[in-house]
């Protein structure tokens, strides 16, 4: 069961959750969501909640209703690689945030990076 | 969205002491909603209103359009937060009477939640634990099909096993067409299946909002803000 501790509104949270398992092909393009009910007994909460969380997905373009037969990931690899793109800049601000915070400029930051990557690729 | 139930300007007073200090909330159809607040603050005395085991001091309260009385009661399902089935009955008595009370019980419906809650027709009331109490209480509220489902307390003293299949019989049961009210002050286990919150203290309605909306708002989740609301 997933856990909803921080202060985000849920939807979000979950909308986030599917986000997160697309761009790590965990779910595919094409693929067909859990549906409303089945997402609200597996996550524990309110199926509002989850209908709100699809729809805004839909409203990103993310996923699509097809009437009567549920909600699917799209197929539009521009979208799915766009998504992947946001994800990694999220990341990045936040690494260079938690960098900064410990006191390191920038060249330091890129120094180390770029030692870590190398170190990482042998 | 219909309103199911309609309170206003709602005031309860026991000799002199005021319970619910002129409230007023409209409950939407198809929503959960949880009514928020330490002992002591009203919660019961506003469900006791609802379905009709308490009268009003003032004010107004409509469920499905109508005041209170046989066709509301008709139509509410109720959980009492506290047992009211007889020591000697097995559950299968428990069905019988749920069957000659409510013509809206649904025998089928009742063997499902029994089956899901792990519990048996032919077992006697008095061996069961608190847990089991209130799981068997619960299925016996939600096989009925009413219009509104109201629960006291539906968590309130049983352990975490037992807490989470109630909290999933409770959403198995969720449709469009029905609504909820739920009062708890065990926030932080309930507060992913509620839409709207309304937090009581000392008989007054002190916030009322979407859940989504408040921790959107405030930044915090529902539990924090109970604490900050109710520490002070």
């Amino acid at each position: 069961m997933m856990e909803f501790n921080n202060n985000l509104p849920i939807y979000i949270q979950i909308m986030n959750l599917i986000k997160s398992k697309i761009v790590s092909g965990e779910i595919n393009g094409g693929d067909k969501l859990s549906s409303v009910r089945d997402l609200s007994k597996e996550l524990k909460v309110n199926p509002n909640t989850i209908q709100r969380a699809y729809q805004e997905l839909e409203r990103e373009g993310i996923v699509f209703t097809q009437r009567g037969m549920g909600t699917y990931v799209t197929e539009d690899i521009q979208v799915i690689r766009s998504l992947k793109m946001n994800m990694a800049s999220e990341i990045m601000n936040k690494f260079i945030d938690d960098m900064k915070r410990i006191g390191l400029n920038m060249d330091e930051i890129k120094k180390m990076f770029i030692e870590w990557i190398e170190k990482e690729d042998r | 969205m219909k309103n199911i139930v309609e309170i206003n300007n709602l005031t309860k007073k026991y000799s002199n002491k005021i319970a619910l200090d002129n409230i007023s909330l409209n409950i939407e159809e198809g929503k959960v909603v949880g009514i928020l607040g330490p002992n002591g603050s009203g919660k019961t005395t506003l469900i006791k209103i609802l379905t009709g085991l308490l009268r009003q001091t003032s004010g107004e309260v409509l469920i499905d359009g109508q005041k209170i009385g046989i066709y509301t009661k008709s139509i509410v399902s109720y959980l009492p937060d506290r047992n009211f089935l007889y020591k000697w009955m097995k559950i299968k008595d428990a069905s019988d009477l749920f069957k000659d009370f409510y013509s809206d019980f649904d025998e089928g419906k009742f063997e499902e939640l029994l089956r899901f809650m792990k519990l048996d027709r032919d077992m006697r009331i008095d061996t069961l634990s608190k847990g089991m109490h209130e799981k068997l209480n619960l299925s016996l509220v939600l096989a009925r099909n009413a219009k509104l489902y109201v629960l006291d307390e539906p968590i309130a003293g049983v352990d975490p096993v037992a807490r989470d299949e109630i909290l999933n019989a409770i959403i198995n049961n969720y449709n469009e067409k029905s609504s909820m009210i739920i009062t708890t002050h065990l926030v932080r286990d309930m507060e992913n299946i509620l839409d709207d919150v309304v937090f009581l203290k000392d008989g007054k309605i002190i916030l009322s909002d979407s859940a989504e909306s408040l921790r959107e708002e405030r930044n915090m989740n529902i539990d924090d803000i109970y604490k900050e609301v109710f520490s002070q």
